[in-house]
């Protein structure tokens, strides 16, 4: 059984000059421990996508499974990181890690120590009581991403959570993000405007088309198993995929 | 880069340049003062100003000496102790409205217009009707200063909740947050600076209204003397109390501005 199932979804919300439809008939399957990069013509409804399955939002038709249960609301289970690493500035380090807990209510022993454990291991133990400010953009990044897996989720939506980095950071934080994902065994959903970026950290990419968008293509990307980030750009068949997506992409718009 | 730890001639230079920046500046503002309080005395000396109508530091430092025998203590701490009294109940009730505020959009909707003209409009005009309400006394005082001070309370307060970075809220949304959550966790500490700025518009806000209603109604007080010495062409007794006004209003500013800065360190910011 995949982790999570989307299943004919659709959203069509209410705006003042009218219905606007974001995205209808959705469906797809994550497998666990996979990584899937969404990409799409902008404003064709990826991020709108995110908060359905994120349980920000209903979607106004079919359903979202995780495990086999059907989603309402927001759900422990999800994990969710936005555009900037929007750190709480006047908490530190460690009280910005278990903000999730404590709004779950769910500081025990245990997932104390898991917030212990990956502040060890990614590095940051040092920056314990340092504050955001204190920080580089790309330590900053890591907190985040620390902050949204001390709460223990299977699934982590990543909503352009690089787009707000320079390029250097960009590249350095996605190899690091995604190390620690297939360290933890994170199954990861990312929305990203950035083919290359896309192509990278995916094990599958997700084409949407122009808005009302449907899925066009789940794009199988295949790199070996030791792939990083950054050494599967010098892959050759990273300009292949690219072409692939950028011509998918182009076909929608010409239209 | 680590700051060097020796100090090279070219950065004790800048600090030297510095710190007789600083001490310029300091100087200059003492300077001001002094030079303003001579030229008055001289002016008044030299019959360039009437001193019995603008009055001279020498007959105010008189003034002072002898009101200083004559329950000054009485009439600073009434003054004080009613503004407090109207900045603190401004500040409390100024936080729940506004709190109620953000909120429900809704309640804030319908609310709007009524703060907007009860913003502009001079509440001191309400002064008969105050007075005739709470009792010619301290309480009509504190609640003349609490009518000038609480609307603008409710306004910042609430414009500094409704400007917190939407992102936040978001962020604290994919946990689960409640709205309480949001307001407690997120909202209201992002707004710390907006509630002292508005303290420290308020402390002055409550001064004016306490010696608004101190010269509608009042038996003690700085706008008692205020009144009192105009009443009875004593202008002395009135700029003498003008000027320690002036000091307890930078006073109680200062404390706020003091309390500010405890509360973030306190809090990391």
């Amino acid at each position: 059984m995949s982790l999570l199932s989307v299943e004919d979804i659709g959203m069509t919300y209410q705006a003042k000059n009218g219905e606007v439809t974001a995205f209808e008939h959705i469906s797809f399957a994550v497998e666990a421990g996979t990584f899937i990069s969404i990409v799409g013509p902008s404003g064709c409804g990826k991020s709108t996508l995110l908060s359905v399955i994120a349980g920000l939002i209903p979607a106004t038709s079919g359903m979202v499974r995780l495990d086999g249960e059907e989603i309402h609301g927001v759900s422990p289970q999800i994990g969710y990181m936005l555009q900037r690493d929007d750190l709480l500035e006047w908490r530190t380090i460690w009280k910005n890690i278990l903000f999730g807990l404590e709004i779950r209510h769910n500081k025990t022993p245990e997932t104390i120590a898991r917030a212990e454990r990956l502040l060890e291991t990614y590095g940051l133990s040092s920056f314990r009581d340092k504050y955001p400010r204190q920080l580089s953009g790309g330590m900053r990044q890591r907190a985040s991403l620390i902050r949204t897996l001390a709460a223990g989720p299977k699934l982590l939506l990543l909503d352009e959570a690089f787009s707000a980095l320079d390029y250097q950071t960009r590249l350095t934080v996605t190899n690091d993000v995604y190390s620690i994902l297939k360290r933890e065994g994170v199954t990861t959903l990312m929305v990203t405007h950035d083919i290359p970026e896309s192509i990278s950290m995916g094990d599958q990419i997700l084409i949407l088309s122009h808005r009302p968008a449907v899925v066009k293509e789940l794009l199988e990307i295949d790199f070996g198993s030791d792939r990083t980030p950054l050494s599967c750009r010098g892959d050759p068949k990273f300009s292949y995929y690219f072409d692939h997506i950028w011509k998918e992409l182009r076909a929608d718009e010409a239209k | 880069m680590k700051p060097n730890n020796a100090i090279s001639p070219a950065r004790s230079a800048y600090l030297r340049q510095m710190r007789r920046q600083r001490w310029f500046i300091r100087s200059c503002r003492i300077g001001i003062l002094a030079a303003f309080f001579v030229l008055w005395e001289v002016a008044a000396d030299l019959g360039w100003i009437d001193p019995f109508i603008l009055s001279q530091p020498s007959r105010i430092l008189a003034t002072l000496t002898s009101l200083s025998q004559n329950h000054l203590l009485l009439h600073i701490g009434v003054t004080v102790y009613e503004t407090l009294a109207g900045f603190a109940l401004g500040a409390m009730i100024g936080l729940i409205v506004s709190v109620i505020l953000w909120w429900s959009p809704t309640v804030s909707r319908i609310a709007e217009p009524y703060l907007v003209v009860l913003n502009s409009l001079p509440k001191i005009a309400l002064g008969p009707v105050i007075i005739i309400l709470a009792g010619a006394g301290t309480s009509a005082i504190i609640f003349m200063a609490l009518a000038i001070s609480l609307i603008v309370t409710v306004l910042e307060m609430l414009a500094g909740f409704l400007r917190t970075d939407p992102e936040y809220l978001k962020m604290a949304r994919t946990f689960g947050a409640t709205r309480a959550q949001i307001f407690y966790k997120i909202v209201f500490p992002a707004n710390l600076g907006t509630l002292f700025n508005s303290l420290k518009i308020n402390i002055g806000l409550s001064l004016v209204g306490v010696i608004a209603g101190e010269f509608l109604v009042s038996k003690a007080g700085l706008g008692y003397l205020i009144v009192y010495g105009g009443q009875v062409f004593q202008l002395d007794l009135v700029m003498t109390s003008v000027l320690i006004l002036a000091v307890v209003a930078a006073l109680m500013y200062e404390a706020v501005a003091l309390l500010q800065k405890a509360v973030e360190r306190r809090f990391g910011q």
